[in-house]
């Protein structure tokens, strides 16, 4: 390992024998941390310290092994800040990898989510099933407008109403729309994966299944519940979420959709009057922490000193698109709020990313893995999606 | 047959490096992040090789068996070359980062040395050309079949599960010799890489004698594990020190008490 190489004798020296003087970050821990931060930094060194990694993880990498990874010492150091970013994108590879693993595995086995009928969502009205390249091509476009336009105009609704306080109406939207992929899709889910695999299973059973499934969904997600079981929910919702994605949007617009999202990500983030700016700012001026909803979060923190404890408890939501009739908006909400929770009160060892995150990645690599019958073009997808992917995370964390 | 090949198969091509990769890679955050960029640079190669190739073929006599071959052993030798450039290319990219990385830390040292990043880079290499090899003939393996039905070789996976292992050990070597090379400016020991690679990738051309490609390849990869161990600064008595659990720096590095 690091042990007697020449070139790292002082190293080796100092931190084998020495504590040092920068100490390293203590291990992940998951139970609640519950000393104020010592970091509710103010947005200028909370940039400042974050320049620190994202220019690290812009140029290549964020902590360091400087001591070993198994000392337990805690240091507010720009080394530490280096380590955080690295150990942050860790954190968080480990459950976009699950969510596309489970989307990969479901679209290899059950055939339905590959079966192409002419059923589309509505949001993309116009079928690809034209005998002109031509034709086809134009289709996808009109359907992206279609399903952009959609997805801007509900940003703009849940943006006003969360300017006007109308907290209820959003909570019951949120409620809504975990309600149905919780115990609908999940329900549909199961349908499919037995008849792939030939199981006879009675009503009765199912219904026992899904109502706890869903039950106790509901409680971890919108309510409280231990942090591993709440990420385990929120990465399978993602997957669901992304799997009926797959299956009912059309082939080419699919691609342009995805295409066209990242580029609209980057424009209501980014540009002074773009929606989810807004959002982000009017959050930040009411020291709340945005949509508890619709965040994956990597370590929880009830803190006492919260703004309003019915947040606190939401930290770790989720849901995001529901097919029907919900908020198309709320997915690059839930893009957003990952930037966040580095100014907020939340924790400040655990990282924050929106689900819609999630959800983008599994469409991308389960679209690869249902169109080429190929392993090879899944992995590629696979590792193809991960480094933007950190970048993406660093960039985001020097934006805010 | 179904089960046993697959998963046979897969710890025979993967076992090593998991391991290399659990034991030393999986707890650094920093070691994971450089070993999947490496892996995107390799696929980068790939895929510039593969476009050269394609377009070859393309504008090739799709009749000529003689062609066709020539054609494999040029998109061969190409992507070998491909390879090795990209492996260079990264190594200049780590050099940039780390002086980035030690001018913006306060630290003296740099928080991964380059003979981690080389190891963890050749690991990266590996994984991702291991995996191209081998991943869709795992995913065969599993379904109903036998091999070789029609007069092909019945080892086919075994063999191709065991030069997977090799390649994926051969790149990690590779990665260690080249960057060390590279640091001390021997250009020969660079063009040995190269060549070796080369060597090795043009033994599978013997297939289906498994034999005549396999036993040099893995004669290579212990004299190239031997190199990279001296490269990488070890020695006999290192080695004796570390097998009798008495090297002191191993023992404090990882908190042992002895």
């Amino acid at each position: 390992m690091n042990a007697s190489d020449s070139d790292d004798d002082s190293y080796n020296e100092r931190t084998a024998l020495v504590q040092s003087e920068n100490p390293v970050v203590p291990s992940y821990r998951p139970e609640p941390d519950l000393n104020p931060p010592s970091d509710t930094p103010p947005k200028r060194s909370g940039v400042t310290r974050r320049a620190g990694p994202a220019a690290m993880d812009g140029g290549g990498g964020g902590g360091g092994s400087v001591g070993g990874s198994d000392q337990d010492v805690d240091a507010d150091d720009e080394e530490l800040t280096l380590k955080y970013g690295a150990k942050h994108v860790i954190m968080l590879f480990i459950p976009v990898t699950l969510c596309m693993v489970v989307v990969v595995a479901t679209i290899k086995s059950v055939s339905f989510y590959t079966e192409k009928t002419d059923q589309q969502l509505i949001y993309t009205p116009f079928t690809e099933n034209t005998p002109s390249v031509g034709r086809r091509l134009l289709n996808s476009v009109l359907n992206t407008i279609i399903m952009i336009s959609v997805i801007v105009v509900m940003t703009i609704f849940l943006v006003v109403l969360y300017k006007y306080r109308c907290y209820k109406f959003i909570h019951g939207w949120l409620i809504l729309s975990s309600l149905m992929l919780l115990f609908w899709f999940s329900f549909m889910y199961l349908g499919e994966v037995f008849k792939t695999y030939n199981l006879a299973v009675d009503y009765p059973t199912v219904g026992v299944i899904i109502w706890n499934f869903g039950a106790v969904g509901m409680i971890c997600i919108h309510w409280k519940g231990p942090l591993q079981l709440q990420q385990a929910y929120l990465i399978l919702i993602s997957a669901l979420m992304a799997l009926v994605f797959i299956k009912y949007l059309p082939e080419w617009s699919a691609w342009v959709i995805l295409g066209a999202i990242s580029v609209y990500d980057l424009v209501a983030v980014l540009s002074p009057k773009g929606p989810l700016r807004m959002l982000v700012e009017t959050a930040q001026e009411r020291n709340e922490p945005i949509f508890p909803a619709l965040i994956y979060s990597s370590a929880m923190m009830w803190t006492v000193g919260m703004a309003s404890p019915a947040d606190a408890q939401r930290s770790g939501h989720e849901t995001d698109e529901e097919a029907e009739q919900s908020s198309r908006g709320a997915e690059p909400e839930g893009r957003q709020s990952r930037s966040i929770p580095e100014d907020d009160l939340e924790e400040d060892r655990g990282v924050k990313l929106g689900l819609g995150d999630f959800i983008f990645y599994s469409v991308l690599v389960g679209k690869a893995a249902a169109t080429g019958g190929d392993w090879n073009t899944t992995l590629a997808c696979f590792v193809a999606i991960l480094i933007p992917f950190m970048d993406n995370l660093a960039a985001h964390q020097f934006y805010i | 047959m179904t089960a046993a090949v697959f998963f046979g198969c897969t710890f025979i091509a993967f076992g090593p490096a998991i391991a290399l990769f659990l034991f030393t890679i999986a707890r650094e955050p920093l070691r994971v992040i450089f070993l999947i960029a490496g892996a995107f640079f390799w696929l980068v190669s790939l895929l510039l090789s593969s476009l050269v190739w394609f377009i070859s073929v393309q504008i090739s006599n799709k009749d000529s068996a003689a062609q066709q071959k020539g054609l494999l052993i040029f998109g061969v030798v190409l992507s070998v070359l491909l390879q090795e450039t990209f492996r260079f290319a990264y190594y200049k990219l780590l050099k940039k980062a780390n002086e980035g990385l030690l001018t913006l830390s306060q630290e003296e040292t740099m928080p991964i040395s380059i003979r981690q990043l080389a190891y963890v880079s050749g690991l990266g290499f590996g994984f991702m050309s291991g995996a191209f090899s081998v991943v869709n003939i795992l995913a065969d393996s599993v379904g109903p079949g036998t091999v070789g039905i029609h007069g092909d070789s019945q080892h086919y996976f075994l063999s191709s599960a065991f030069m997977t292992m090799a390649i994926i050990l051969l790149h990690m070597f590779w990665g260690v010799v080249f960057f060390d090379a590279c640091e001390k400016q021997r250009w020969w020991a660079v063009a040995a890489v190269v060549i070796s690679h080369l060597i090795v990738s043009c033994l599978t051309f013997q297939n289906p004698e498994y034999v005549a490609s396999l036993v040099p390849t893995y004669v290579i990869l212990f004299l190239m594990g031997v190199w990279a161990f001296y490269s990488a600064g070890g020695s006999l008595r290192n080695l004796k020190l570390c097998l009798t659990c008495k090297d002191k720096d191993f023992l404090l590095a990882n908190h042992r008490p002895r």
